[in-house]
């Protein structure tokens, strides 16, 4: 029973915490790409403008909910709940601190690629059910660059698994307590960490959305809180992605052991979001063609070598 | 790809950087003398009215937001009988400062006129005069032009030589 009760708990506590984070997130890159353009951002509303975020979620829930006529009814809603939902499964799957995550699921890894490329649906039957031509090509964009990002994004974690011979995150993590996977893994972790970028269709690689060429992409028609649900699907998949990387390359919730695990796992993990914030402020989209063609004829070749390598020096050692 | 690097540690330098905003309400912007903001009206140093009503102003103005009537007083001095300005057109281009002929109409760096009724941001002239003479001092209109009123007569201004008697031989 009571172990019942923990993993309720547990369950509860990642879902609250999640949600808390993606709007805290919405203030914290707001404030960081001011710093990192000398300006201040939300500074004025509540201590250093944190209410800022309440006052923008007040105002969202109570914009019209409105679905276009010309819409897809049913897919146009149910779409934004796809984004949100893969992104909370995902998390079901970290390790935040020893004995604390949500399942301990013995193919964890593979749990996790499986949701994101279910995340891609969210893109893609958005953009469809819009039935707006900025939201096809934006979706279409999506559906492309998701899938051939997939491939070598699972490919780069296969380095982890193989030194690790678990998909299990739990025993990855454990596997790292003398060394972090970056270190042999080097390869793997950039390679993973632009696959994310790309899977999370953050900038540089917003080429699904590309305000400047699509005006919002595959959610031109989103308003209100589906739109909401949009943000808040992209802001967990940089938290997800974040806190994988920190599982798979840098030791979890291993540290130093004056401050408990879970402050180890967060801090690393904000760090890793500060890095994503610090690529959007300072890199440029790239074009779409170049996008693909640097996928393909780059960081495939190289993850597979990166693979052939690893197993090599496995077998030989 | 040492750029991509370079670039993002570039922006990565900004975190140590002064920020270039004025925290606005509390700090203002600072506006140089020449700033083209509210608009007033100026008093020679006599403290009368400088503006003439020459309708310079209200002609040149590109979205006529100036409107005011001439009128004489019993010295012969011509001033406004109202004149106003509707700052919710104004655009402060300052061509009408540039078009006075006595220096009467300025911009002033001045931009705080903001108001919850659209009507307040119609200024009359009580609005607009001030007491004091503006961005040119010691300049006033009826003491250098040849303009006859009442106490100064044709050739009594300044600069000016009184007028020839053609009617007289005399030299």
């Amino acid at each position: 029973m009571s172990e019942t009760l923990y993993y309720i708990i547990v369950v509860f506590g990642v879902v609250t915490l999640m949600m808390t984070i993606a709007p805290g997130l919405i203030w914290f890159e707001r404030r960081l790409l001011a710093l990192w353009q000398d300006r201040y951002g939300p500074n004025r509303v509540g201590p250093f403008g944190l209410m800022q975020v309440l006052a923008d979620m007040i105002k969202i829930f109570f914009k019209e909910d409105w679905i276009p006529p010309f819409a897809d009814k049913k897919v146009f809603v149910l779409a934004p709940a796809i984004v949100v939902v893969t992104a909370l499964m995902s998390f079901a799957i970290v390790p935040f601190a020893p004995g604390i995550s949500v399942s301990n699921l013995n193919i964890g890894l593979l749990f996790f690629l499986g949701m994101s490329s279910l995340g891609a649906y969210s893109v893609v039957l958005g953009g469809w059910a819009s039935n707006n031509k900025y939201s096809l090509l934006g979706s279409l964009r999506a559906a492309a660059q998701m899938l051939s990002y997939e491939v070598f994004m699972g490919l780069s974690l296969m380095g982890v698994v193989m030194l690790t011979g678990s998909f299990n995150m739990n025993d990855i993590v454990l596997a790292q307590k003398n060394r972090w996977f970056i270190i042999p893994q080097f390869i793997g972790f950039v390679i993973f960490m632009i696959a994310g970028l790309a899977e999370t269709h953050r900038l540089p690689f917003d080429i699904p959305e590309a305000e400047s060429e699509l005006i919002a992409g595959y959610h031109s028609e989103y308003s209100g809180m589906k739109f909401g649900m949009f943000f808040v699907g992209e802001y967990l998949g940089i938290t997800l992605i974040s806190s994988l990387i920190v599982t798979l390359f840098f030791g979890g919730w291993f540290g130093p052991s004056f401050l408990p695990p879970v402050v180890w796992f967060f801090l690393k993990t904000f760090i890793f979001v500060s890095l994503f914030i610090l690529l959007r402020a300072s890199l440029p989209r790239p074009r779409y063609d170049q996008l693909l063609s640097y996928g393909w004829k780059l960081l495939l070749p190289l993850s597979l070598l990166n693979l052939l390598i690893t197993g090599a020096i496995i077998l030989s050692g | 790809m040492f750029t991509i690097l370079n670039s993002i540690w570039q922006v990565f330098l900004h975190t140590f950087r002064k920020r270039a905003t004025y925290q606005y309400p509390e700090k203002k912007a600072p506006l140089s003398a020449r700033w083209r903001g509210r608009i007033i009206l100026s008093r020679d140093p006599d403290g009368g009215e400088r503006c003439v009503g020459c309708y310079l102003c209200a002609a040149v103005c590109p979205v006529d937001c100036i409107s005011l009537q001439a009128t004489e007083d019993e010295n012969g001095r011509r001033y406004p009988e109202f004149f106003r300005i509707n700052f919710s057109r104004c655009i402060f281009c300052g061509f009408c400062e540039d078009a006075c002929p006595t220096y009467a109409i300025q911009l002033i760096p001045d931009f705080e006129m903001s108001e919850y009724n659209r009507q307040n941001l119609v200024y009359e002239k009580e609005d607009l005069l001030i007491s004091g003479e503006g961005k040119y001092h010691g300049y006033n209109f009826y003491r250098v032009a040849g303009l006859a009123i009442k106490g100064k007569d044709k050739g009594e201004s300044e600069r000016e030589s009184p007028p020839i008697d053609v009617k007289s031989l005399l030299p």
